[in-house]
């Protein structure tokens, strides 16, 4: 595709543990076009964080490729590489833990400015700064503040403005807004949404909020210990989902709308282990619709109708 | 959960003072600190109803749990500083009681479910102790009597007795606030206060817990408030919905008061920043502004620097929580206008 910015193959991250290996990201695919976003859906420990991690090497993949407008970033040496993240920038979960304390507005901002040689001269930096600053609807008089001065919303605008400093194709958001207020949590959602028309920037959306991605992707994706166990478009993923477990996370979303009535799937037992994974479907223990098959085979994921992928042998 | 509401209508609010679990009149909340005076709850009403449910509705700082802890008088002080008219919890006066007495009604009458499970549990002691401690205390039962009930408790939340000697952490969270609840509903409370139970969990495990709750009220007739900022959970569990903000009440009312027939600006607010899950187009309409700080409240209303709908009249004072209805109420001035009316995004 002429329009694919990112295309992920077979993406792997094991960890060596003291129990065996643990699976945390297991072989993955997928392809994302410019402009578009990705929702990268899951509960904790499903592996979406470590899959945005692994595709910016911030941690190694173990295998696999990552392959950024027509370059193997995981083949990339360090300088190279560090060239690279320009275009590849991350927005992080929780604004309290990922600005330095010791630092102000203006010097977090303006450190990938410095780092990375593109204003040398300190008026100049300053003044691109306030430019970012006014970008992200962050008032100019906080410049010379502290990050424990703010409030989590404006904190999390610092790390929008850091991440587009380096004027960046693409941006993975990692849980941008769990941290926040209902009302400030739609401020930075409109302000993502805002910045990506008027850049044209791609995104990678990584929540465990699904009415929050329902409402910010193109395309979703969702993770089950490691895996994609479903992708689609948004529409179709909330109109025809399919996995068993799709299906069972929707319908465990708490509605603020007395009108509408659901049948709630309720799923037996937590999430499994990731260590020493069985040769079987990874859902097949909480599964109310599990066969004999799931129990001693891996389903594949298949294009079942266009652009719906699903892993599950009721669809294969 | 149509039917319950609608079927309960009567009770409300109820009859008589006989008919209340919790009668709570003008609890304020401040903290004295070095930088200055906090005024976290200011001037709040609080009635319950037997077996009924409240969510009590708001945003971080909103006041939501300073008000539970001052209901079980925990709030520290220094810095706390507690007035309160009027505080009865199941026909006992709470604010009268001596210290001692106070340890009787705790976990007895009022159990509270904090939100962080990982934190709630002793990591030294296995479940089953810290589940039959508070029976010991409460019901008189021997270590072995106790221990017994502890592990029927852990059953009844859907955890095997087999595990019952294990230690917090070899617990999922899901299964550690299975273990929170079970300790909280051991020795069967009147009043049992959730703080934002499942706000550290997962979707799926959160739907199993807010229905084991809800099964488990239900089989003791348990009456329950219910902190959280979620209100597609109010939607699922409440009876009865308060939205507090700056310490205070703004809107009350039943489930569709609140939800159908959304009055205060605030609460309009907080349902156009949610986003829409049945239609993916709908726009986010957040609310300008922050929360003030608690420290420095704007003079009249609280909420009029961030109202589309304030006018010059709303900085006179703070309006006072009128009845609009049997069961609804609303502080806001732009009502003593009969033209004036809010908007909902729609869909």
């Amino acid at each position: 595709m002429a329009n694919t910015l990112l295309e992920v193959r077979n993406l792997k991250k094991y960890f060596k543990t003291s129990h065996g290996m643990l699976h945390a990201v297991d072989d993955i695919s997928f392809t994302l076009e410019k402009g578009k976003t990705l929702g990268l859906v899951g509960e904790s420990g499903c592996g979406k964080s470590t899959t945005g991690r692994a595709i910016l090497r911030l941690i190694e993949p173990t295998s696999g490729e990552v392959i950024f407008d027509g370059v193997d970033v995981t083949k990339l040496g360090k300088p190279a590489m560090r060239k690279m993240r320009k275009n590849m920038q991350i927005i992080f979960q929780d604004p309290f833990s990922s600005l330095d304390p010791k630092k102000t507005v203006n010097q977090i901002i303006a450190e990938p400015i410095k780092e990375n040689r593109i204003i040398q001269d300190k008026v100049a930096r300053e003044e691109r700064v306030l430019e970012l600053m006014d970008t992200v609807g962050l008032a100019r008089r906080l410049i010379n503040t502290f990050p424990h001065e703010l409030d989590g919303g404006r904190r999390q605008r610092i790390g929008i403005a850091r991440a587009l400093a380096m004027e960046p194709k693409f941006i993975i958001c990692d849980e941008p807004v769990s941290a926040l207020d209902v009302s400030i949590q739609a401020q930075i959602l409109n302000l993502l949404k805002q910045l990506q028309h008027q850049m044209g920037l791609t995104y990678i959306f990584i929540t465990h909020d699904l009415s929050v991605v329902n409402h910010f992707s193109d395309d979703i994706a969702v993770m089950y210990l490691g895996q994609i166990v479903e992708k689609a478009s948004a529409e179709e993923h909330f109109t025809n989902p399919l996995h068993p477990y799709t299906k069972a996370l929707l319908s465990a979303i708490p509605i603020p709308d007395l009108k509408i009535k659901r049948e709630r799937i309720s799923l037996k037992g937590e999430i499994t282990s990731p260590v020493n994974l069985p040769n079987a479907c990874r859902f097949a223990k909480r599964c109310y619709e599990c066969m004999e098959i799931c129990n001693h085979e891996i389903p594949p994921l298949k294009e079942v109708s266009p652009g719906h992928f699903v892993a599950c042998f009721r669809y294969t | 959960m149509n039917e319950t509401t609608q079927g309960s209508k009567g009770l409300l609010i109820p009859e008589t003072k006989d008919d209340l679990i919790l009668d709570m009149q003008n609890l304020n909340v401040r903290y004295e600190t070095e930088d200055g005076i906090v005024y976290a709850v200011n001037g709040l009403n609080l009635q319950l109803g037997y077996k009924k449910t409240l969510g009590l509705v708001g945003e971080t700082g909103a006041g939501k749990t300073t008000t539970a802890l001052a209901m079980l008088r925990l709030i520290p002080d220094p810095p706390g500083v507690v007035e309160c008219d009027q505080l009865l919890i199941h026909d006992k006066d709470i604010l009268k009681m001596p210290a001692d007495k106070l340890d009787e009604v705790r976990g007895k009458d009022i159990a509270m479910i904090f939100q962080d499970p990982m934190t709630a549990l002793n990591p030294v002691f296995p479940v089953v102790d810290q589940i039959a401690e508070s029976l010991e205390i409460h019901e008189n039962l021997s270590r072995s009597e106790a221990e017994e009930k502890a592990k029927e408790m852990l059953e009844l939340v859907g955890i095997p007795r087999s595990r019952a000697y294990e230690y917090p952490h070899q617990f999922s969270g899901g299964m550690k606030q299975r273990v929170v609840i079970a300790i909280s509903l051991a020795c069967n409370p009147q009043l049992l206060i959730a703080d934002e139970p499942t706000t550290a969990l997962d979707v799926t495990i959160q739907a199993q817990v807010l229905e084991l709750m809800k099964e488990l009220k239900e089989k003791y007739n348990t009456s329950m408030i219910m902190i959280t900022h979620d209100l597609g959970i109010v939607a699922e569990v409440c009876d009865e919905v308060a939205v507090m903000y700056t310490g205070r009440i703004v809107e009350q009312g039943t489930l569709e008061d609140v939800f159908e027939r959304t009055m205060h600006p605030y609460t309009e607010g907080l349902f156009n920043s949610l986003p829409n899950i049945t239609n993916r187009q709908a726009m986010l309409k957040p609310i300008k502004g922050l929360m003030p700080d608690p420290m420095d409240l704007p003079k009249g209303c609280t909420f009029a620097p961030r109202c589309d709908y304030a006018t010059e009249a709303c900085s006179l004072g703070f309006p006072p929580l009128r009845a609009v209805s049997d069961t609804h109420k609303v502080a806001c001035i732009g009502y003593d206008h009969p033209a004036f009316h809010i908007e909902r995004r729609k869909g």
